[in-house]
């Protein structure tokens, strides 16, 4: 009982602290001299529509290199504490209903290219590499709720994150020799603004962020599935 | 009050009660699946005041297109790098879930039980 009087305090503690930020705020009327900067230069130096890509993809492509690691480590981890070795047992799962099962061959696909189409535009619309590769697992959720029992193509989704995330670092590399610094862009030229073949090597490699986090969360989805087939 | 009721401060006052809620349900609860939808509410809750801390009145989305234009963009645009930096911690808060949703399931293997009281060993 003392603990739920202990619990309520801390919130309402809590409450009352955030709530002096909103009452003490003073609001703001212009950017700092950072995304200032950003905002105006972004158009002639990367080229992107789409500034946040700019930010993530060339401004701070490094730290997103270290995001794509982290995304790696975890699920690399998350085989790690999931392998099952092959003793399956029958779990013998209801089948799917018709309904399921026949909607998901009708989306699979076109899940596939929606994400592609969010990936592929990443530095023209809302969106990017991150967002189109969660899209694409999410096609290959709906496929496993549909075959509980299936068995996903364990080899090339592994290759196809292996690839994707060595050529990512290439690419990086390949600025360096050419002298215009890791992750630039400008590697490939800018073009036009608001075309998709624009901002250099920015769709590259964002395609290339999205092809890894679709492979890599479908195989988190795919280790988590298969030790509920274990049970 | 009328002041205070500005499409920012609704935000940022969203972001703090999801916070709120994340931790009361993170304090009360005995499942492990919960306390971890609960750390998920709270991760939400941190980038929705993140990203409504960046808004600035009367601007719109940094995205170039024709109604911009290319000319003062820096008066135009909300600031892209809170939003830059809150879909790094996304992506990372979707791979702590993982770890920890995979943790989860070791620990019911373990035991057959997803109580937390019943998880003693580490316990002093």
């Amino acid at each position: 009982m003392y603990k739920n009087i202990l619990i309520l305090a801390l919130l309402v503690g809590l409450g009352i602290l955030l709530s002096t930020a909103i009452t003490d705020r003073e609001e703001n009327t212009s950017l700092p001299e950072l995304p200032a900067y950003y905002a105006d230069n972004t158009a002639k130096e990367v080229g992107a529509a789409n500034m946040v890509t700019a930010v993530i993809v060339t401004y701070r492509g490094f730290d997103t290199l270290g995001e794509v690691t982290i995304l790696f480590v975890s699920a690399a981890l998350i085989a790690m504490f999931l392998k099952t070795g092959n003793r399956r047992k029958n779990r013998n799962p209801r089948p799917s209903s018709v309904i399921l099962s026949t909607a998901q061959k009708l989306l699979f696909p076109l899940i596939i290219l929606f994400g592609a189409y969010v990936f592929a535009n990443g530095h023209l619309t809302p969106g990017g590499g991150f967002q189109g590769g969660a899209i694409i697992a999410t096609a290959f959720l709906l496929w496993l709720m549909a075959n509980p029992e299936g068995e996903m193509r364990h080899g090339i989704l592994s290759s196809l994150e292996a690839f994707s995330g060595t050529f990512y670092v290439i690419i990086g590399v390949v600025g360096v020799i050419l002298g215009v610094g890791f992750l630039n862009n400008s590697i490939l030229p800018l073009g036009e603004l608001g075309r998709l073949f624009s901002a250099g090597a920015i769709p590259v490699i964002y395609s290339l962020i999205g092809l890894k986090v679709g492979a890599e969360l479908s195989n988190i989805l795919h280790h988590l599935n298969e030790v509920q087939n274990e049970e | 009050m009328e002041q205070y009721l500005t499409l920012q401060n609704i935000g940022i006052a969203t972001g703090f009660a999801l916070i709120l809620i994340g931790l009361y349900g993170g304090l009360t609860n005995k499942n492990i699946l919960r306390i971890i939808v609960s750390f998920t509410i709270f991760n939400s809750g941190l980038n929705i005041v993140i990203v409504a801390l960046a808004y600035l009145k009367g601007r719109v989305a940094p995205i170039i297109d024709d109604t911009t234009g290319l000319d003062n963009l820096s008066q135009k645009f909300v600031d892209p790098v809170p939003q830059a930096l809150v879909l790094t911690a996304i992506v990372i808060g979707l791979g702590v879930t993982g770890v920890m949703l995979a943790y989860a399931l070791k620990m019911y293997q373990n035991k057959q039980t997803l109580n937390i009281n019943d998880f003693k060993e580490t316990k002093w």
